[in-house]
């Protein structure tokens, strides 16, 4: 396991030309993952977590115009034509999305599916690339694989569609892997299968992993570094521990209050008025101002405040960071 | 769950209730023996898994699905077998709100319109006037501005919809509102404002609900009672902080532990219960106990018993032959099986 940075995006902006206007769902967004890393990306929907991955590893939709400086394993990505972009996207990174059925493909059977980037990509045989599907199929955890791998996609429940897509998405031992609200779907239990496992194959594979949620106990679990997102923008990241226990941006405190905790008893929740705004009509200045309940002067609703570091490795967009020890 | 306080307070009950569907496969047992007893003013939360039937017991309050064996009981009368025709009433005692607002709101229709046909159907209001009046009350009451009423679903957040679908609830002033996972599509945010819109709706006007859904954590929150169900059955129930606390039935306890909790150094240190494999099909559910398949603590007793609900606290039921002792024994000794 080394240490590289295995995907580094840097002022990554995309913007979608709509019947109703351009919407600048992502805006001058910088993060990276290390190999054997997590990232999580968290936020509420329109937040631009998951465009900005697509947009990264080039899968953002046709009418997307992308700017800003992506580079896989060192590779600056628009150096590449787009053959080597997608061989070299098929080759390294693996993906894993919420619904197995966006992967899977329902007439082919598992096996075949698991094996087909393998032959394409390792220039396997056929043969071999069967036997290397069953390999996968153990690894993730499927009973039987060599029956299994003759399976269709609808004959296996939920939780084993999603294993066999991680079996897919890793099966060229890939440097990254992008999850995207991998676990969402599943009910808690497999949930909690799914995670141990990711993490159990990271360990032992080395690979650096993108998981994009709005889970926030999810991540809580398997973070190594959190960039939260809002309105398009990352309004704070840091490491898992700094960002959880002294959020400084009100939107990730607000956020972390929000969720019932059982233990605590209390009768009314924390609250953040009205609703994530649209890419289509985003505030000026700070995107969460009409929400946000520090809101100090005019000038949040002005002026974009930029991204300040607030500790060692923990930044924040906001005039007003929470001291630490506030209450949430 | 079964009171012991008097049946005048009781607004709505199950006994024994089954409800099976027929399928190429075979017969679906989705609710294979429920008794359940919600009381005016509180909440009784379900929790449960997809397809333990905590869904299919919610619309079984409204004669929503045929019940295949058992009874159902509202405001005092056995409705199990009424008519078509009686069952207009019924609707009118019990409402649901939906998980997805975009799908059981009517596109074409405004806002005010899908909230005035309740009022129209059981014949609330006396004439048009009176109607738009009550409709205005109940944007007021969901927090809605009553400008809105002129609007489609379309035009409105996921959160203004819920609001919409609670005040459609609550036109008919129903005995009990059923909420089949009213958060679970919404986003974290907005989850906590509707959370929060239910409770004062409820202390204002003294409703009853049955809030149904996976997430455990707003369950707890929300119920003053919890039935936690497996493959058609409620295994434990009993307070939030009982059910919370002291889960006796090692399926609670496994949930319990599988709900992440978003604290990174708790998280990540957790001694997690993760179960081995899936639910069974509810086709051909296990012998004995249903959980025994995936339960740590299986012993061959549990395949030859089908354990029933037993109260093992004031108020705490759980349908295991080694209630307590075996969930101890997780905890002591969890299981980490990573594959099944």
């Amino acid at each position: 396991m080394t240490n590289e940075t295995v995907l580094s995006v840097a002022d990554l902006t995309v913007t979608i030309g709509t019947r109703r206007g351009a919407a600048r769902a992502v805006a001058g967004v910088d993060w990276s993952v290390r190999a054997g890393q997590t990232l999580a990306l968290v936020g509420e929907s329109g937040s631009g977590k998951s465009m900005s991955v697509l947009a990264a590893t080039g899968l953002a939709p046709r009418a997307a115009r992308v700017t800003g400086d992506v580079r896989l394993l060192g590779t600056d990505l628009a150096t590449l034509s787009a053959a080597g972009r997608r061989r070299m996207r098929g080759r390294h990174v693996g993906f894993v999305f919420q619904d197995p059925m966006t992967s899977l493909n329902p007439v082919l059977t598992v096996g075949r599916q698991i094996g087909e980037a393998s032959e394409v990509h390792l220039g396997l045989t056929r043969r071999a690339a069967r036997a290397r599907a069953i390999e996968m199929l153990e690894l993730v955890g499927i009973p039987s694989a060599a029956e299994r791998v003759d399976a269709y996609p609808h004959q296996l429940s939920g939780g084993m569609r999603q294993r066999a897509v991680i079996a897919m998405a890793l099966v060229c031992k890939p440097d990254l892997l992008i999850a995207d609200e991998p676990t969402t779907a599943l009910d808690v239990t497999t949930q909690a299968q799914i995670v141990e496992l990711v993490a159990d194959l990271q360990r032992r594979l080395g690979t650096a992993v993108v998981w994009i949620s709005h889970d926030l106990g999810v991540v809580a679990g398997l973070a190594d570094t959190v960039a939260v997102m809002y309105g398009g923008r990352i309004v704070e990241q840091g490491t898992v521990d700094a960002v959880f226990a002294e959020p400084a941006h009100p939107y990730t405190a607000a956020l972390l209050a929000a969720r019932p905790d059982p233990d605590a008893n209390v009768t009314e929740l924390v609250t953040i008025p009205g609703t994530p705004p649209s890419p289509l009509e985003l505030p000026k200045g700070c995107a969460f101002w009409p929400r946000c309940s520090v809101r100090g002067d005019s000038r949040c609703e002005r002026e974009l405040p930029p991204l300040v570091p607030v500790a060692a490795g923990h930044q924040v967009r906001t005039f007003y960071p929470r001291q630490t020890g506030e209450d949430r | 769950m079964t009171g012991e306080s008097g049946a005048t307070d009781v607004v709505a009950g199950l006994t024994d209730l089954a409800v099976w569907f027929p399928t190429p496969a075979g017969v679906v047992r989705a609710v294979d023996g429920v008794s359940l007893t919600v009381r005016r003013g509180e909440t009784v939360g379900l929790v449960g898994e997809s397809g333990s039937g905590k869904s299919t017991t919610g619309l079984a309050l409204l004669r929503l699905v045929e019940p295949t064996a058992g009874t159902v009981q509202v405001a005092g009368q056995d409705v199990t077998r009424w008519s078509r025709r009686r069952l207009r009433r019924l609707r009118r005692r019990v409402a649901m709100v939906f998980q997805d607002p975009q799908a059981s709101l009517d596109p074409r229709h405004t806002v005010g319109a899908s909230i005035a046909e309740p009022l129209a159907v059981h014949r609330l209001a006396a004439s048009g006037a009176a109607r738009r009046d009550r409709v205005a009350e109940l944007l007021d009451l969901v927090g809605l501005r009553r400008d809105l009423a002129e609007r489609h679903p379309h035009e409105l957040s996921g959160g203004q919809r819920q609001r919409v679908g609670i005040a459609r609830a609550l036109a008919g002033e129903p005995d009990l509102i059923v909420l089949d996972e009213p958060i679970a599509s919404l986003d974290l945010s907005v989850q906590a404002q509707i959370m929060n819109l239910l409770r004062g709706l409820q202390r204002e006007l003294g409703l009853t609900y049955l809030f149904i859904a996976h997430d455990l954590a707003a369950v707890e929150h929300m119920s003053d009672r919890v039935a936690v169900m497996y493959l058609g059955r409620i295994v434990e129930s009993g307070t939030p902080a009982q059910i919370w606390r002291e889960p006796a039935h090692p399926y609670t306890a496994a949930l319990l532990s599988a709900v992440p909790v978003a604290d990174p150094p708790v998280q990540r240190s957790r001694q997690r219960i993760i179960l081995a494999g899936e639910v069974p099909s509810p086709i051909d559910p296990p012998t004995g106990c249903r959980f025994r398949t995936r339960c740590p603590q299986a012993r061959p007793d549990c395949a030859q018993t089908d354990p029933v609900l037993v109260e093992i606290g004031s108020g705490h039921e759980a349908a295991c032959l080694f209630a307590g002792e075996a969930v101890r024994a997780m905890r002591a000794q969890p299981v980490n099986a990573s594959s099944p």
